[in-house]
């Protein structure tokens, strides 16, 4: 059957017979053989990929089910050429062996789309379905706390730069109504941010 | 193995009625179609080659089999909610909190996102997480097929090991949790060898009831002990008229390693079973009493 879906943001048609695995349609159809295939039966999460915006086990889900479907892999991950603050964060051994780390890193990348600054115990609840041999979890879990750490510093380096345009425009001009509007909507982002500081 | 993923044919239909008329057409023939969910069970068994070859009837794509439904007899819960969506549901938390749990101790993150609460019914493995809790809920479980529907209570759904009353020709639909009755408290607990991903040695849920001090109604459920989930009416009725005290606990814990007969297999002993499921009973009151 045909199979209309995006991947890594790239609209894709691909011809496959329907019951085949999306592990196998991703790597050996697509050729994005960075999932892996550990066990084949939904246990260990190394052929984890967000499905819609949620991890799933590729190994279990038919490639039918990938129809109009929005698909991101570990190749999704960096944008040109430039790793995300996850990966990088797991270069400092997050990785070893690395079978396990593109599961790894799309589960922890699901986790820190919904909470930006996940405590231990959901970190590692969050990575309970992925399988590691090497590292003991504690440098992955040290690596998901690393990135969620950096993605908010970058956040807050954007934010005074952003009041400070706005407090230009109201010199200029006297816009303010935009500018409260922007600020009420990082409070949640604050808010979270300082949660995680009391962790 | 993937060769033969390669040929397995799957029938998809536009909605509920044509699919359940081309569920009930096949039942007829030789190759009756294999309702499929999210097949986190399903492609365990086709990755190990486990299967013979079948045609398979695509469910997911069903919206009219989703949806949490508040209704004067209870909520109603339709066959494709995913662990994922029950576990954080709002209605499920408040009034089945014991769903809400066992949803979350399912699999993982990747398993919930996709299993479903049909799929766990269907594959009937006595081990199923969510089926002590539909038990000990008085669940009703709604079959389709294309001329008729009909409810079946969860306790008689099951004949034996992996066998129910759904006939070929039926999909589940929805499954009915009555509300529960006031004063009632609910509990559920797994003990597998680790805390994700693990296949239960023993699993339990209870609800246990209370009016003016003595307990009024109590359902006691376990799986992995027996060839199906079970009720453990021995257990129960040693509750019943009781108040929640630890002789109270410790004589239901006394009559349950009675009246279960758990096996030795790959999970764990029976030996160690046994002794697992009594102090489950026990733990329950004790929260009750909390």
């Amino acid at each position: 059957m045909k199979i209309r879906c995006r991947v890594n943001g790239v609209s894709r048609e691909v011809e496959t017979p329907p019951m085949v695995r999306l592990l196998d349609m991703l790597r050996e159809t697509l050729r994005l053989t960075g999932t892996k295939e550990g066990c084949g039966e939904g246990e260990c999460g190394a052929c984890t990929v967000l499905l819609n915006g949620q991890p799933v086990n590729s190994c279990l889900v038919p490639a039918c089910h990938a129809e109009g479907a929005s698909i991101v892999t570990v190749e999704g991950l960096s944008k040109r050429g430039k790793l995300s603050p996850l990966q990088e964060a797991f270069l400092h051994g997050g990785a070893q062996c690395g079978i396990c780390t593109p599961g790894m890193l799309m589960a922890a990348q699901a986790l820190l789309q919904e909470n930006g600054a996940p405590k231990e115990a959901v970190i590692r609840e969050a990575l309970a379905g992925n399988l590691c041999r090497c590292t003991g979890y504690v440098k992955i879990v040290e690596a998901v706390r690393e990135a969620a750490k950096v993605t908010r510093a970058a956040a807050a380096a954007k934010k005074p730069a952003r009041k400070k345009k706005a407090a230009g425009k109201e010199k200029a001009g006297g816009k303010q109504k935009p500018a409260m509007k922007k600020a009420a909507r990082k409070k949640p982002a604050t808010s979270r941010g300082k949660r995680a500081r009391r962790a | 193995m993937r060769a033969a993923l390669s040929r397995l044919r799957v029938v998809r239909e536009p909605n509920l009625a044509m699919t359940a008329r081309a569920l009930e057409e096949s039942a007829e023939g030789p190759r009756p179609l294999v309702p499929m969910a999210g097949g986190t069970d399903l492609f365990v068994y086709l990755n190990a080659g486990a299967l013979p070859e079948q045609d398979y009837l695509d469910l997911w794509h069903l919206d009219e089999l989703r949806g949490v439904i508040d209704t004067p007899g209870g909520v109603r819960i339709h066959a494709l909610e995913t662990f994922a969506n029950l576990r954080r549901d709002p209605l499920v938390k408040r009034r089945y909190p014991a769903l809400a749990e066992a949803s979350s101790w399912v699999g993982a993150r990747q398993i919930q996102n996709r299993a479903t609460i049909a799929g766990n019914i269907a594959n009937g493995s006595p081990a199923g997480d969510s089926l002590p809790v539909l038990l000990a809920l008085d669940a009703r479980i709604r079959l389709v097929r294309f001329s008729a529907p009909r409810d079946v209570g969860f306790d008689t759904f099951y004949t034996g090991y992996r066998t129910s009353v759904r006939h070929p020709s039926e999909l589940i639909h929805s499954i009915l949790l009555p509300w529960p009755l006031p004063g009632t408290r609910q509990y559920f607990r797994k003990v597998g060898t680790r805390l994700a991903q693990a296949i239960s040695k023993v699993v339990i849920a209870t609800t246990i009831t209370v009016q003016k001090g003595r307990v009024t109604r109590a359902r006691i459920a376990l799986g992995s002990v027996a060839a199906t989930v079970v009720r453990v009416p021995s257990a129960e009725d040693a509750l019943l008229g009781e108040k929640l005290t630890p002789a109270a606990a410790s004589e239901a814990a006394r009559r349950l390693r009675e009246s279960i007969h758990p096996i030795d297999d790959i999970r764990s002993t029976a030996a160690h079973r046994l002794r697992v499921a009594g102090r489950l009973v026990e733990l329950a009151v004790a929260d009750a009493l909390r």
